[in-house]
């Protein structure tokens, strides 16, 4: 286990290497979810109100 | 086929189909791509374990020039053709872009420091990779720029466009320069010059991070669709418009909004306006 960890002497290049592009990616799909999520409820919000403004 | 697809709701439909199969081709390419890469591949007979940076590095770094062609072919379409979805296609693709460009710099510079034993060199090949990276930051800043996002999609379209000579450049730097970046080892004349040991967990991590692109990139259309609508509905809400029906009156429920809201009218034009 250490051995993989210390990947030939280079882990502090190829685990840094790795743990970027986990968090990259990771940080893009929740920030894209995140995005559709409060477009959803501000779209539902407003044609909500607008119903009601509709019926009055 | 293009225009088959210029309605929002249809195109939305076909993106629900797609979006779990390309989440699922994510996480299964991944899972694979990272036990060969990191476990069952073989370390490097000169550059020992620091080969395993290859991994993601090189599929970063195809996916950087991959999200520009993209963004640039959808502006172009969007351009001539006003194709409503093609805009968006393009918007949601340079974020995308923008993250796998700052990660093949930031790989290559982790791979550059043990093997070159330098961080950053300003040949040829890094540097156009800086320039493309700038242009994502430059396309995204134009496009939130104007009050008017019509008129910032435009500017931002024409510049994707303009900046597509960066990528070709990008491609060629290595044969056309005196650069210590490495010249092609896989998409090159006479097949591939790498070992399918590590061939294999690279091949893997590029189709992991085209099925991610596809994943993430329908999510933000959809996103980019619920803005346009929004923008659309504070407008009559500004100008106190009654809702129209292009259709002649008949309010249809087919729309996204339709289901958004359990059923309710909104105008079909609405989706026309996303963008």
């Amino acid at each position: 286990m250490t051995e993989f960890l210390e990947m030939g002497g280079y882990g502090a290049f190829v685990w840094p290497a790795y743990g970027a592009v986990a968090l990259v990616m990771f940080g893009l799909w929740i920030s894209s979810r995140r995005f559709v999520k409060s477009t959803e409820a501000e779209l539902a919000t407003l044609t909500l109100k607008r119903e009601t403004t509709d019926e009055t | 086929m293009f225009h088959r697809f210029a309605n929002p709701t249809r195109f939305l439909k076909l993106a629900d189909i797609i979006q779990p199969w390309a989440a699922g081709l994510t996480l299964v390419f991944l899972g694979a791509g990272l036990y060969f890469g990191l476990i069952a591949s073989p370390s490097d007979y000169q550059q020992s374990d620091t080969v395993r940076i290859m991994y993601v590095h090189v599929p970063s770094a195809w996916m950087a020039m991959f999200c520009y062609t993209a963004m640039a072919i959808s502006s172009a379409v969007g351009l001539i053709w006003k194709h409503p979805l093609a805009d968006l296609a393009a918007r949601a693709t340079a974020p995308i872009g923008a993250g796998f460009t700052f990660l093949a710099l930031l790989t290559g510079s982790l791979w550059g420091k043990p093997m070159w034993g330098t961080w950053w060199v300003w040949d040829a090949r890094l540097t156009s990779v800086l320039v493309l990276f700038f242009m994502y930051l430059g396309y995204m800043a134009l496009q939130n720029a104007f009050d008017d996002p019509a008129r910032g999609t435009k500017a931002s379209s024409i510049l994707a466009l303009v900046g597509f000579v960066n990528v070709p450049i990008i491609k060629f730097s290595v044969d056309w320069w005196n650069t210590l970046h490495q010249p092609a080892s896989v998409i090159k004349m006479g097949g591939p010059a790498i070992h399918s040991s590590m061939l294999i967990p690279l091949i893997l991590m590029a189709l992991a991070f085209k099925a991610y692109y596809i994943w993430v990139m329908l999510m933000r259309i959809r996103g980019e669709v619920n803005a346009g609508k929004i923008r659309a509905l504070r407008l009559r809400q500004v100008h106190g418009g009654a809702p129209t029906y292009p259709n002649g009156g008949a309010p249809t429920g087919s729309n996204d909004g339709a289901r958004l809201n359990g059923g309710a009218p909104v105008d079909p034009d609405l989706s026309k306006e996303a963008g």
